[in-house]
Formats: structure tokens, sequence, C-alpha cells
């Protein structure tokens, strides 16, 4: 089998298996006042502050909580009401057009249930927001401002995104800056202090930790509006027993992730130039999308439109082969959208859906790609002539 | 065989697969999307495209060991499906939206994608019988009379038929439970489906009045006289009984049925039972699984789960004109009257005229 969907989750690092189960075989709850709840507390807050060691933040800054997703709807919905809270005023946000749903999605709320107004910022054909236009959109009103949202780096495609020009730009009018940096984390070098950033969000189990546990990043000065109500932990922004063992796990994955970030994202962007020299030979009329420039991408990540073809029956047919991979859209039952960065990239709808996601981790080898470069031609050949469910014309 | 298992979420396409899997072949399971927006839930035992159904086929999936995936025919559904619902009764006819259904997704544009991608044949949970003859597969009733589900696939092509396998042929719907019981599948008490899957409350006339505009007309007794008004010729269907909104019986003091409707002078007639008596029956668009030797005496078939009438096909090429040995009641354009050779079918048409010849000469 050939895992070549490491953005969608990536193995347990077995130091963070071990840190759980040390963690899990322990009885405390880590709000107690007795030795046992003391004793929790001691590994949630050490591990606070491993995780602010490696990400160049104040322990006080890290709020744990179920995950990304819930990190950027805390930030997104908690920070826009702090601010029109205060100012009524500022009913503008401004996000790029490739947010994740995470973001993108609680900010379709706060539109469509009145409480904002949403500035789609455009991407270039590489999946990139301009720093500039996001300076001439904030200078346009800066009154009217709440909130600006940028990812770090992209899930589909990983492009990486001027966050810190745009964050120091937004200092100016202070404004805050939110970012979605859980796919960024342990592949690229993020330092929240350096960054300028207001909060940003971070998962456990994209670096090696388990499901179920990440976090915001929030800059103890900005005021957020908790989403989570009852016990008051986290600064009583984020109620709910500490998850004490995930926490542990998340930790010790990130301390992992950083001791070897250097040597391991180059070791990934010359496995990932391996695959992408190889499946543009193999299927020479492929189309590599994002940013073609290593500097300006995900180290795991190779992202391409095979066309004529549909991308969920490539899935499937290698799938069959034992290569697993992603068509890089969201779904509830299953049912592919075209790809919203894809679209906002340029790419009209048949091509979005001709495209395929491989994304490399940290248990990914040269016989992933062997594996996949075996299974991909016949594949393509195959869904090349497959007929699509949905009627040519409606392309 | 490498086989794809259309798995709705429902007790008989479970079973279908599990069957599948147990004869030794490499099967993967497809859940049809038919909606671009499901409910959440299934309301009572109608419907069968909402996500619980589409959870429930991923967990038959997941028990049986086979690669899951959702297609999504939402779009061809509408437009070939519903689309042309709505238009058929516009035009006064009465389609079968589970036929079209057959004919234009599952054994159309799913299988055409299906046997693309190397699956060698598509299988579903319908009751029928497939039987290979030197002279190609030939479609079979299925041994449970009761479920027998051929009338719907009646109007798949031959080549069609090569590319499906129905696993359910030769047992009962009380066998199927059983088995899916017995196999420990969750779905084996889930309610059978009824009616339309997108009209899922069952009141196919408010389902049209959102789809199609009010034209106000007039309901007429056979010999031309106004004993009525409608809001549209649409909301009736030949043979209908109830929702007439006449107020009183007919000057026998028995019910009136819907005779005919004619959207043309936005004219719906109706009449008494023995005038909705029908024995001669003009069809279109026919198919032939094996060319009739004229006059062929056969049975006729007129709806899903319609009884089986005497018949003689007295032409039979890309029209057939059937004479009905017995009356039936309610035969209305647009319906496919299936012609059977005791359990085999033998061919199929549209419904497009019909007559009293007998009662009339």
């Amino acid at each position: 089998m050939a895992y070549l969907d490491h953005a969608a989750t990536t193995p347990l690092r077995p130091e963070a298996v071990e840190a759980m189960a040390k963690a899990a075989m322990d009885t405390g709850n880590a709000s107690s006042l007795h030795a046992s709840g003391r004793r929790a507390r001691r590994v949630v807050e050490e591990s606070r502050e491993a995780i602010a060691g490696v990400l160049r933040c104040r322990p006080g800054d890290v709020i744990f909580t179920s995950g990304g997703t819930e990190a950027d709807n805390l930030a997104v919905k908690g920070l826009h009401g702090s601010r029109r809270t205060v100012d009524g005023d500022r009913r503008r946000v401004l996000a790029s057009a490739v947010e994740h749903h995470a973001v993108m999605d609680p900010l379709v709320w706060l539109e469509e249930s009145g409480q904002a107004d949403i500035v789609w910022l455009p991407v270039d054909g590489l999946g990139r927001v301009s720093a500039e236009l996001v300076a001439a959109d904030i200078e346009s009103d800066p009154q009217s401002v709440s909130l600006i949202t940028v990812m770090w780096a992209n899930n589909e495609v990983g492009t990486t995104q001027p966050v810190p020009t745009i964050a120091h730009v937004a200092a100016e009018y202070g404004i805050p800056v939110h970012s979605d940096a859980v796919q960024a984390v342990g592949s690229l070098p993020v330092d929240f202090g350096e960054s300028g950033l207001t909060s940003m969000a971070v998962s456990a189990h994209k670096l090696g930790g388990p499901v179920g546990v990440g976090a915001l990043v929030l800059d103890r000065k900005a005021e957020v509006v908790a989403q989570i109500h009852g016990g008051g932990q986290e600064r009583n922004v984020r109620s709910g027993t500490l998850n004490v063992a995930g926490i542990a796990g998340f930790a010790a994955a990130m301390v992992a992730a950083a001791t070897e970030r250097e040597s391991e994202s180059s070791r990934l962007a010359a496995l990932r130039a391996d695959l992408v020299q190889r499946v543009t030979e193999a299927v020479p009329d492929a189309r590599y999308n994002g940013d073609p420039d290593p500097a300006g991408r995900l180290p795991g990540n190779a992202h391409f439109s095979f066309p004529g073809c549909e991308g969920d029956a490539l899935l499937l047919l290698l799938d069959a082969r034992g290569v697993e991979c992603s068509t890089g859209s969201a779904c509830s039952a299953g049912l592919a959208q075209p790809s919203h960065v894809l679209i906002a990239m340029g790419m009209d709808e048949a091509d979005a859906r001709s495209s395929l996601r491989f994304t490399l981790g940290h248990t990914s080898s040269a016989s992933d790609v062997d594996a996949l470069l075996a299974a991909l031609p016949a594949a393509v050949e195959r869904a090349r002539v497959a007929p699509g469910l949905r009627r040519a014309t409606s392309a | 065989m490498k086989v794809l298992a259309a798995v709705s979420g429902g007790v008989d396409s479970a079973v279908a697969t599990a069957r599948l899997v147990d004869a030794g072949h490499d099967v993967t399971a497809v859940h049809l999307a038919l909606s671009a927006k499901p409910r959440t839930h299934r309301e009572g035992a109608r419907g069968c495209c909402s996500l619980e159904d589409a959870n429930d086929a991923r967990r038959v999936a997941d028990m049986l060991g086979v690669p899951f995936y959702v297609w999504d025919v939402a779009e061809r559904f509408a437009e070939d499906v519903i689309d042309e619902f709505v238009a058929e009764y516009q035009a006064g006819r009465t389609p079968n939206p589970c036929l079209r259904c057959n004919e234009r997704i599952k054994f159309a544009a799913v299988a055409e994608r299906a046997l693309a991608l190397g699956f060698e044949k598509v299988a579903t949970g319908h009751y029928a019988r497939l039987i290979e003859t030197s002279a190609g597969v030939a479609l079979h009733r299925a041994v449970d009379e009761a479920k027998d589900q051929s009338y719907v696939l009646a109007g798949l092509t031959q080549e069609q038929l090569q590319a499906a396998l129905f696993p359910l042929g030769d047992s009962t719907k009380d066998q199927i439970r059983a088995e899916a019981a017995q196999r420990g599948l969750l779905v084996a008490s889930k309610p059978d489906s009824h009616d339309i899957c997108f009209i899922p409350d069952g009141d196919t006339a408010a389902f049209l009045g959102d789809r199609l505009p009010v034209r106000s007309g007039v309901i007429e007794d056979s010999d031309g006289n106004e004993v009525g008004r409608h809001d549209g010729t649409w909301a009736f269907t030949v043979g209908q009984r109830r929702g007439l909104g006449l107020g009183r019986p007919g000057p026998d003091g028995r019910p009136r049925y819907v005779l005919d409707i004619e959207p043309a002078h936005n004219r719906v007639v109706v009449g008494s039972r023995a005038e909705l008596a029908v024995d001669w029956v003009l069809g279109e668009q026919t198919r032939w699984f094996a060319p009739p030797d004229l006059p062929q005496r056969c049975a006729a078939q007129v709806r899903a789960h319609g009884r089986r009438i005497p018949a003689v096909l007295e032409r039979a090429d890309d029209r057939v004109e059937v004479q009905l040995l017995e009356p039936e009641y309610g035969v209305a354009p647009g319906q496919l009257i299936a012609f059977y050779d005791g359990d085999r079918v033998i061919g199929s048409a549209r419904v497009s005229q019909t007559a009293a010849v007998a009662t009339s000469a």
C-alpha cells in the first residue's frame, strides 16, 4: 500500500504514542485541586510550554481545542465578535478566497446571519494572495475592517501565503490577523512571535499527534468572545475538561516534528521533486498546480490536473491498486464539489474535477512514489475513456 | 469478476452485495446520490436518498469489506428523471420514474462509466432473474411474484441487460430479510421504500403544483357536460378516482374516474368505471428481446405490480397493437406495457393510445 494522503492525516509518531499512553494511564482532571489533578495539570502545562517553545509564542498564548476546525471557529467568530462589540461599524472581514472550510464556513455563517460583510481576497494562478491588494483593501476603508484571515499554506495545492507581510501591514491599522497554520506547522518555519499574527490555528494529527486535539495560539492581549461556555478552562475562552493524554501526544509530536523539520523537509522536497518529474513524464499532459518553486510550497505537496479524467474515477482506480490519495475536495455524503481553491485560481470546473492531490509525510519513502507510478499511467488511460456522470456541456 | 454493486442503504441491495462477495467476485460498492441537497433523515418508509441511507450503505460496505464510493448523479437524475416526470404529467401522460431511472441512470450513465472503469457487471437489488440463452440474456420474473420487479426493467435493452446482475431474483423478500438478519446486516429490519423517492411525502399533485402553472379548465363527462373545474390537467392521471373535487358521484350514483386528459383543450374527462375499460392498446418505442411470432399470445402488464392480462400482439415492429382478451381499467398514455411469455419478458412499449373496441362495437 502507498499512502499519499499525509495532508489528510499522518501516522502517529512513536513519541506521541508513548506520551499519550503514559498520560492516559494516570487518573486526574487537570482542573482538580488534589494531587492527581495537579499531576494532570502539570502534564498539560509542560505540553503547553513545549508547544510554545516550538511555535515561538508565550505558553499563555496557547489555548487547547478539539482540533484545527474548532481553533479556526474560535478565532473567526470570537475575534470578529469582540471587535464588533467595541465598534459596531467594523463589519468587514477580509479573507483569502482559498481558506479551508473551517474558516470559510464560519465566515459565510457570519455573513448570512447578518453579522459581517466578507471580502474574499482573490488569488493568482498559483493560489497566492497579494499583500499589496490586502493593503489596498484595508486602506480603502480601514475603520470598517474587523479582521483579516489568510492561511499560512494551502491544504490543497500547498501554496504558501505572505502571512507575516500582511500581518505587519494590518498592525499599522490595529487590525487583528488570523492564520490557519494547520498544514504549515511541522513543515515550514512558523514563528508566531515574529509573524505579527493575532492568532493561529494548529492541529495535532497533521504532524504526527492524535486526532481530536489542536490549539488556537492567541495573543494574550487579544479579546475573543468565547464560543464554548462552561467550566472556564483555557483563559475562560474554551471551557471543557482538558484532554490530558491528547495534549501530551500533541506536544510530543510537535517537538519530534520540530527536531527533524529541516532535514525532513528537504528529504520530502526531494522526494516530491522526483514524484512530480516522474508523473509529468508518465502523463505528459498532466498539469502541476500551485507554485512550481519549492520555496513557495509545502514540501510534501504535489497537486495535478489530469485533463480528460475525473479525479474521483482516478481515485477509485488508484485505490483499487493500493495507492491512496485525495481529490482534495470537501464533502458531506461523499459528494464531490469542484474545489473552491482551484476555481479561485482560475481553473474551470472540468479541470478542477480532474485533479488529484498527493501528499508526502514522515513515513513516506521512494517506494510510495514507485507504487504511484506503477499504477498511474493505466489509471489515467482508463479514466480518460470513462464517461463522466455529468453532461459534457455542463463543464 | 469485477462487479460494481449499487447500494441504496436498503436491505435488498445489501444482501445482493453480500451474495456477490460470497460468490468470490471482486466487488466495489457505489451509492448513487440522486439529490444535490439530500435530506438528513428518512421520513418513515419513503424515499431512498437521504444522508442516513448513504451512511447505511457505507456501513454495509464496511461490514462486507468492500470499497465504497458515492457517485453524484443528481444532475442527470434531475434532468432525465424529475424534469421528464413533470413534463410527462404536463403533457397528460402518466410516467413511471423508477423505470426511467433504470433506463437512463442505473443501467445507462452508471453502467457505462462502470464498464469503462474496468467493471464487467453492474449489480442491483432488483427482484428479477436473468437467464443466459443462445440468443442473449433473457429477463424473467423473480420467483417472488409479489416483489417481482421485471416490469420496471422491461424497458432496458439487450445490451443493458448483458451488463446487469440481479442476485435476488431466486429468493423471496422474506428470505432476503432473514438472510440479512442472519448475516448481521443492520439494515435487515429497515422498512421497504415505497412510492417515488423524490416525493417523500407522497403528494404528487402538490409536487407538480410547485412546478407547473395553475391553468383553470373544465372537467366534463363523456357526453361533454361540464361537471366541475380544475386548476391544471397535470394534476390528473387516467383511472384516478380520488381528489377529483366534484363533490358528488355520477348520475348512476357510482364513483367517477378520469377517462381522458386533454392538455391541448385544457380538459379532463370523467366517467363511470365501465367507461374506463379498454381492450386495445397502441404502443410506441417498442423493445423486443425476441421477435414475436404474430399473432402472438402473451400476458400484458401495465403497472409495476399489475395483473397479467391475456393479450394478443397483432403488429409488432417499432409500434405494437395489443388486443387485450380481458378489459383493463385505467391504462394511461405514457405507461409502459410489458409483454410476457410465461415468466419471460419478450418486449415492452410505451402506451400511446387506448380504445374499447369490443364494447363500442
